[in-house]
């Protein structure tokens, strides 16, 4: 792969049932260029997460996959609340989550920990009132 | 075991099945969608009782062999066209989750 591979999408933010899809393109961008289906899967859960995240707080957002020699790296930025704790967001079972999206099985505070959990790297820069970028990178 | 010898022991209803042969490697259960997106291991057999469409992306991402539905869990025909449009195996059972894993493990 001598170029980097970049794909862009807009997160919709009014319909939490059809978040996802942007992650759903992205796993099949990712197959047709032959990546390991656990680099894959690493990519769709952190990115499928990350989607969640912009769809609940933020009202959507977008998306922007870089697919490199050795690295994949998502860059998900949103305009919406921010976060003013970021180490007390990052604690697994830590949510703000409203009760119809904990009712779907989401809202756990599970997100952001799931987040880390599959990438390398993973940096979050949040203004309050202004939104929050979320920067992930699997090494391939 | 494929998804399809499962169907069979099982005696499942069919939802979607487009890759009937997919092998089954595990069985996961849970209801916590992302719990089961950071939990639930490739291949596996997983079991729910949740029905709305997200349960079909969590098992896109989490690239399950197959998802199987318990307690004959009622589910709208939006999430059994989504699974077909996507790929997954959606399977039902009127048993447990607990009995749908026993009867697993007893292979």
């Amino acid at each position: 792969m001598a170029e980097a591979v970049r794909f862009h999408f807009d997160v919709d933010g009014d319909n939490f049932a059809s978040a996802g899809e942007a992650s759903v393109q992205v796993k099949k961008l990712l197959r047709q260029l032959a990546l390991s289906p656990e680099v894959i899967r690493k990519v769709s859960i952190a990115m499928y997460e990350g989607e969640i995240n912009m769809v609940i707080h933020a009202n959507g957002g977008t998306a922007d996959v870089t697919v490199e020699e050795d690295r994949i790296t998502i860059v998900l930025s949103d305009s919406g609340p921010g976060i003013a704790d970021i180490d007390q967001a990052m604690q697994a079972g830590y949510s703000t989550a409203p009760e119809n999206v904990r009712s779907l099985g989401f809202g756990a505070g599970m997100g952001l920990p799931n987040m880390k959990r599959n990438t390398d790297q993973m940096q979050i820069e949040s203004t309050v009132g202004v939104g929050t970028t979320v920067t992930m990178v699997v090494l391939i | 075991m494929t998804v399809a010898q499962l169907k069979t022991k099982l005696a499942l209803e069919t939802l979607s099945l487009p890759c009937p042969e997919r092998e089954i490697t595990g069985v996961y259960a849970g209801d916590l969608l992302s719990w089961v997106m950071g939990r639930a291991e490739s291949g596996d057999l997983w079991v729910t009782i949740m029905t709305n469409v997200n349960v079909v992306a969590v098992a896109v991402m989490a690239d399950v062999a197959c998802v199987v539905i318990a307690e004959d869990a009622e589910l709208s025909e939006e999430v059994v066209q989504k699974a077909k449009e996507q790929g997954i195996n959606l399977l039902r059972s009127p048993l447990s989750t607990y009995q749908i894993c026993h009867e697993q493990i007893l292979l």
